[in-house]
């Protein structure tokens, strides 16, 4: 039976080793970004727009870039999950009795979900030629809306997926009709998936850069309309470190910082206010 | 002679090429408990979600047949369906409780039919409860999440939330199985009482649990109902030799 003792150390190991190069992967990152942009952090970059010289290495920030992406990411995930939440709900009520159909539509969500962002960006730009819109954070929502909308159908299908089937026939034979299930049974029952779902897509959306490099332009004022062009913190990022000067490089790497702690913030804010729904409601 | 509250014509049913229910004729009556007998996979269940229709949910199935509930054929109905469903009561094999409070589950269904606000739902909140053996459990702590409670008080909680809706109707698909001996007496015991009011139409392979509680016995073998008859007659008389041999024990 030795090599059965021996088997199981060999997958022990095999499983140390991945866990711990992707920890320390991923640390690595973290903490380049946190080393490199800490020192160049300042109330400054947060609170002031970019001013003249900024591209040049003086004073500014990134204002334009933070208000920008909040806005573009709230519009998408919104929009995103308009479509997404309805279309998942389907998925797994309306449609359970047609597995063909649910299993096609969730391949082509897979296949959408593995489409680089850069395509999305592209046809988002045909799309505002075709309609005339110019570069905007409207054609921006848009397009990111589009582009996460696959994560966030897939990340709570897959939840709604695994509520067993008694508990949707349980529902229907107290004389509900299937949209009642769907608000007022699947939602409560997947609410923690439903917020994993969103949030995911929302890390996706305010991260990427190359969805909106065609379609919201770039521009140091604060967007007041959809209408008009808008900042995003992964092109801000992206340009500064294109610059020849460090002192602006350095200014990406605390872009970046800032752009992963608004993303650290919302997660936790989120998860917050979801389990306090959550453990009230349930 | 009772009255006939479910009256099952030449129903056939097929899921794609399978042809799971076999011509199948029962007589229900009111007020009574029919204890539907047979072994796994014989198409009990499915006729029972025949019954409420929940046989819908599953695509590929197809149906002929009647089913005449207060002489109105279910299968063909103009009505809406949720209100042919309300009129029946379903327990499954596990509970399956909503994810809401005790409280709001027992309410569920009243709200679906328009009864709103905690002062009006209360009374009849309790008086389910009561009715399902559940209300000393859970007086104290009805807005805690019914997914706290013990299975077996799940299930009660889920004959509560069955009879709110007020059906005429309890279909019960082995609602012991996953249960402890004693919730599973509890249940038993309730039906007893129950059927003065509703009529009860439980699908079990426990003959023992036939034995106590039915009244009139359908078993069913691959499909095909066998033999139908009063549980004296059906346990002490049994007219089929199939039956027989299933009575002896000698096949499941």
């Amino acid at each position: 039976m030795w090599w059965r003792k021996l088997e199981e150390k060999i997958v022990y190991l095999l499983m140390v080793i991945s866990v711990a190069s992707l920890v320390i992967l991923l640390l690595a990152v973290l903490i380049s970004i946190f080393v490199k942009g800490t020192p160049y952090l300042s109330w400054e970059m947060v609170s002031q727009t970019p001013k003249g010289g900024y591209y040049f290495g003086r004073e500014g920030g990134v204002l334009n870039a933070i208000v920008g992406s909040l806005y573009l990411s709230f519009g998408a995930v919104f929009l995103s999950l308009i479509f997404s939440l309805p279309l998942s709900l389907a998925m797994n009520i309306h449609l359970r009795a047609r597995p063909k159909i649910v299993n096609r539509i969730r391949f082509v969500l897979d296949i959408l979900w593995g489409i680089p962002s850069i395509v999305y960006g592209a046809f988002g730009f045909t799309i505002m030629i075709y309609l005339g819109i110019k570069a905007s954070l409207l054609a921006g929502i848009i397009t990111v809306g589009l582009f996460i909308m696959p994560i966030m159908v897939r990340g709570m299908d897959e939840v709604m997926k695994n509520v067993p089937v008694s508990l949707i026939e349980s529902a229907i034979s107290l004389g509900s009709t299937r949209m009642e299930v769907a608000f007022k049974v699947m939602v409560r029952q997947t609410i923690p998936g439903i917020v994993t779902a969103i949030l995911l897509a929302f890390g996706r959306g305010i991260g990427d850069v190359a969805s909106v490099l065609f379609t919201t332009g770039y521009t140091d004022n604060v967007p007041t309309s959809i209408t008009q062009q808008t900042a995003t913190l992964p092109l801000a990022v992206f340009f500064q470190l294109g610059s020849p000067i460090p002192e602006v490089q350095n200014r990406a790497y605390a872009s970046a910082l800032i752009l992963t702690v608004i993303i650290l913030i919302i997660s936790i804010a989120v998860r917050f206010l979801s389990n306090k729904y959550y453990s009230n409601r349930h | 002679m009772e009255d006939t509250k479910i009256s099952i014509q030449n129903l056939n049913l097929w899921f794609g090429k399978l042809k799971i229910l076999n011509e199948i004729n029962i007589e229900i009556p009111e007020n009574k408990v029919t204890v539907i007998l047979g072994p796994s996979g014989c198409g009990k269940t499915t006729l029972m979600r025949t019954m409420n229709r929940l046989v819908d949910l599953q695509g590929e199935a197809r149906i002929s047949g009647k089913i005449m509930l207060d002489g109105e054929d279910i299968l063909n109905t103009k009505r809406d369906i949720t209100l042919v469903r309300q009129k029946m009561g379903l327990l499954s094999q596990r509970p399956t409780t909503l994810p809401m409070s005790i409280f709001n589950n027992v309410a569920y269904g009243l709200r679906l039919k328009g009864i709103r606000g905690r002062k009006k739902l209360w009374p009849h909140v309790e008086k389910h409860l009561i009715e399902a053996n559940l209300w000393d459990e859970v007086k104290d702590r009805l807005h805690d999440p019914a997914s706290r409670l013990s299975i077996g008080q799940q299930q009660r909680l889920c004959l509560a939330r069955g009879l709110a809706v007020n059906p005429e109707i309890i279909l019960a698909d082995e609602p012991t199985s996953a249960l402890d001996p004693i919730s599973a007496a509890v249940i038993e015991n309730q039906f007893y009482k129950l059927k003065e009011n509703y009529t009860i139409v439980l699908v079990t392979h426990i003959m023992r649990q036939a034995r106590r509680i039915a009244d009139n016995v359908v078993f069913m073998y691959l499909g095909d109902v066998i033999e139908q008859a009063p549980v004296d007659e059906f346990f002490n008389n049994p007219q089929h030799k199939m039956t027989r041999e299933y009575l002896r024990g000698a096949f499941y």
